[in-house]
């Protein structure tokens, strides 16, 4: 700790130990009131009577069900959210155009809606008396898929556009001049530039994707063993009374949550990000 | 691909994902008319519920700008073990859902809690719960630029007797500031919206800690499509016009 | 660098590898359903008589009419699950917590408006409002007076979300102005019951998921959910009040199901006697009158029904509007009065 090291990276540390360990203290006493108590407990709720239980509960079929659905659905709405959030990044970036400004404000509207909203707006537009009425969206598949694409929507722009912007279009450019194809600057260039953005563009939109709970609840119609998600199905053990298997399906959804926050800390390791 | 090609793609996605349903709501929301549509917003219940979500999350997103400047200082300047797993832990409120944070902050919190702290069905546990929701916005958004900070107008400003507070204020918060906003606004977005996490820990008394969004879905359970319709623009309207806002202050510091 | 792109683009794949397995998983749970010789009924019901219709359906598999008969079931909020049928829920049955819920659903054309023209008023099972206490009733809570002394805590679901807490409030207003007293009286008595509530969830169940962590004195309650709490091992004991609401739930086939025959075979098989046991042990009062066993089921004093207060929709305007409504007036008094 009083070591002075000579690299300009050294914290503050060596200047005044009280105050830094004040704010270490701090931080990490409110991160663990927030955030680390609550989730041990989840933990320790699932598990409280025993593994056998947890394990019984998360391994029914209609859970199994809805855990295969949850990946399914996010299997098709990050992808789906990744391609066009790199596009989108890609314009804003590097072209000014009227109405640039609204575009990227209207991007972060599905962090501001209320969940319950984008059910009921799904509803109002493809619903029995919708704009586009139709029997294969809500309460089904597709449904669910379109409002999980909506609350995940923002991550990867968010994530990829601040690269762009810093890396600037030099690179794209000396290339282009050099005769290649857009396609292939995107593909040689653009897409180097960006893959770490990407990637945890990526991994936040997965989280979100598994996790969300309000939308998908207003347009699932909860059919157990049909539209019933991991989510909803944490719902529905905690209304039959079997807090232990709302427990163990929450620790299961945690779990893939933390699963997902490890990949990213490794990838941050080795991309040097910390 | 040309530029017009993508730009139309994305913005046909963007449409066809997010602006064409929030329409289907604002048109739905005028249905009975304009008069109609104040008359929802303005109802007491509403205004009550509006006014308590708006006044929570700004405080949350006060309390968001300060802790998470300050978390994200610790992971950037400090070093301590274990410090990898607590950058990674910041994400956990995006990959926990909500309704499981919910049901934890009110094991934690409530009655019967093991802390012996009671704050269920108070105001404070809505802040509590949008605290958790909207932690990482701030810690994120500030993280990156404060890595690519610059130090030596840090030193500079010591070496020329500045002390670490006011060395904070002149250098380190103006270089921050449009970060800070912009993880602002998400967070106030977030907190504006949210529903899943205080359900059930905010106990949903009309008037005292009823919020928006819970305040939506009971208009829409009671077939109130059309206030409930009305309330989400007006909240909708609320939640742009302070992103805008933000986008804005944070166009201008970035252009000094 | 190469690499890490083929594991971009790799990654990229996995989508369409699991959407391979996903389809067959899904084909086969297709094919399991259509095994049966019969039909697929869905049922859309509200949440409580869940742990009923888990016993009710493989029963009614048993019985000749019901051979070769799939389900699908969905539980949820029953003002929630009726506007999901509105808006395109499949249904083919649908059992509701009050009769305005499924009434929403003639004006869409999905249930006969002569819904409720059979030997039961529409209804499948009854219910009674009781008070559901602390293990020993440490507080002697026994008369709608004990529940507004000043130390008790009272929990009851928000009235604008769930059609439990109107049942628990119109008992409440019926119980003083049964025993004689004025409208403005039972008014007042409803404002101090709100005033000792600190908690007004979202749903019934969640109501009884925060007695049972702690919150509260007393949790007013249906029968049924008490009696299914108690089975579920959670500790209370419950009163039923000398003065309570009939609770009447009803239980309609839709007019846009496909397999009308086995539907109504279905509905017509719970009011069988065989089916209303099961709905019976599960804590419900059973529309056959033979069949209410008065040990489990004590007959309160004074049993009112909503009629007594002009029915559902005049009860829905006069108290629960959230503008006008008297409750909704009581509310703002109350959250007035405590911000203040």
């Amino acid at each position: 700790m009083k070591l002075v090291s000579p690299a300009r990276r050294d914290a503050p540390s060596s200047r005044s130990p009280s105050a830094t360990l004040l704010l270490r203290s701090v931080a990490l006493g409110y991160l663990a009131a927030l955030l680390v108590v609550p989730v041990g407990m989840v933990f320790y709720r699932a598990f409280e009577k025993g593994f056998g239980t947890a394990w019984d509960a998360v391994t029914t079929p209609p859970a199994q069900h809805a855990f295969f659905l949850t990946i399914t659905v996010a299997l098709i709405a990050v992808p789906a959210n990744a391609i066009f959030g790199v596009l989108t990044a890609w314009v804003l970036a590097h072209y000014d155009f009227r109405g640039k400004r609204l575009l990227d404000v209207l991007i972060d509207l599905p962090f501001a809606v209320s969940p319950v909203v984008v059910g009921l707006a799904l509803i109002l537009v493809w619903g029995r008396d919708g704009w586009f009425p139709s029997t294969d969206v809500i309460f089904s598949t597709p449904g669910i898929v379109l409002a999980t694409i909506f609350v995940s929507l923002p991550f990867v722009v968010r994530e990829v556009l601040p690269v762009l912007e810093e890396e600037g279009t030099d690179q794209e450019q000396a290339a282009a001049t050099l005769g290649a194809r857009g396609w292939q600057v995107f593909w040689r260039i653009t897409l180097p530039t960006i893959r770490w953005g990407l990637t945890y563009g990526v991994i936040l939109s997965t989280a979100r994707a598994i996790g969300e709970f309000g939308a998908v609840a207003v347009v699932s119609g909860k059919i157990q063993g049909r539209t019933e998600t991991l989510t909803l199905y944490v719902e529905d053990r905690f209304q039959s009374l079997d807090l232990t298997g709302a427990y163990a399906a929450g620790v299961v959804l945690a779990l893939l949550g933390v699963t997902v926050l490890a990949i990213m800390t490794l990838l941050q390791r080795r991309h040097g990000r910390i | 691909m040309g530029p017009l090609t993508v730009g139309g793609l994305s913005v046909a996605w963007l449409t066809l994902i997010v602006l064409i349903p929030l329409a289907a709501v604002v048109v739905r929301s005028f249905d009975d008319g304009a008069g109609a549509f104040w008359d929802a917003v303005t109802a007491p219940q509403a205004v009550a519920a509006i006014r308590l979500t708006v006044i929570v999350s700004l405080i949350v997103a006060a309390i968001d700008a300060v802790m998470g400047t300050l978390i994200a200082g610790v992971l950037v300047r400090d070093e301590f073990p274990g410090k990898r797993i607590v950058n990674g832990l910041i994400d956990l409120p995006f990959a926990l859902p909500t309704i499981v944070a919910g049901l934890v902050l009110l094991a934690l919190y409530g009655p019967n809690g093991p802390v012996g702290v009671n704050v269920a069905y108070t105001r404070v546990a809505v802040l509590l719960a949008l605290l958790f929701v909207t932690l990482p916005f701030v810690v994120r958004a500030v993280q990156p630029v404060l890595m690519g900070l610059e130090r030596e107008a840090e030193e500079a400003a010591e070496s020329l007797g500045a002390g670490p507070f006011t060395t904070f204020r002149r250098i380190i918060l103006p270089a921050l500031r449009p970060a800070m906003l912009a993880g602002v606004g998400l967070a106030f977005g977030r907190a504006v919206g949210e529903f899943g996490s205080i359900i059930l820990i905010s106990g949903n008394l009309p008037y005292k800690t009823e919020v928006a969004s819970v305040l939506v879905y009971g208009q829409i359970e009671s077939g109130n499509t059309t206030g409930a319709a009305a309330v989400s623009v007006f909240l909708l309207l609320v939640a742009f016009v302070v992103l805008l806002g933000i986008s804005f202050v944070a166009r201008r510091g970035e252009g000094r | 660098m190469t690499r890490r792109l083929t594991a971009l683009a790799l990654l990229a794949l996995v989508p369409l590898v699991a959407a391979g397995c996903g389809g067959p998983a899904e084909d086969g749970s297709a094919a399991n359903a259509s095994e049966g010789v019969g039909a697929q009924l869905s049922l859309v019901a509200y949440s409580t008589p869940k742990e009923a219709y888990e016993e009710l359906i493989p029963a009614f598999q048993k019985t000749p009419a019901g051979k070769g008969v799939s389900f699908d079931q969905s539980y949820g909020a029953s003002g929630d699950q009726s506007r999901a049928v509105a808006s395109g829920l499949p249904a083919d049955i649908v059992a509701l917590s009050l009769a305005p819920d499924v009434d929403k659903l003639v004006e869409p054309g999905l249930v006969d408006a002569n819904w409720a023209k059979d030997d039961y008023d529409g209804f499948v099972t009854n219910s009674v409002v009781v008070f559901a206490v602390r293990k020993g009733n440490p507080k002697n809570i026994k008369t709608w007076d004990d529940i507004v002394k000043d130390d008790v805590e009272v929990i009851t679901p928000n009235p604008f979300t769930s059609g439990g807490a109107k049942w628990n409030l119109m008992a409440a207003y019926g119980s003083q102005t049964e025993q004689g007293k004025s409208e403005q009286e039972g008014l007042e008595f409803l404002h101090n019951v709100l005033a000792n509530t600190p908690v007004q969830d979202k749903s019934a169940r969640e109501a009884l998921q925060t007695f049972a962590g702690g919150k509260g004195d007393v949790l007013l309650a249906y029968e049924n959910e008490a009696i299914t709490a108690q089975k579920a091992g959670i500790e209370l004991d419950y009163v039923v009040p000398d003065q309570t609401i009939l609770i009447e739930n009803p239980v309609a086939v839709t007019t846009e199901s496909e397999n009308q025959e086995q539907a109504e075979a279905f509905v017509d098989w719970l009011r069988t006697p065989d089916a209303q046991k099961i709905y019976a042990e599960k804590g419900y009062r059973s529309v056959l009158p033979d069949l209410v066993d008065a040990k489990t089921y004590p007959k309160p004093k004074t049993l009112f029904e909503i009629d007594a207060f002009g029915g559902w929709s005049e009860v829905n305007d006069k108290f629960f509007d959230p503008e006008n409504g008297a409750v909704a007036k009581i509310e703002r008094d109350l959250g007035v009065s405590t911000a203040g």
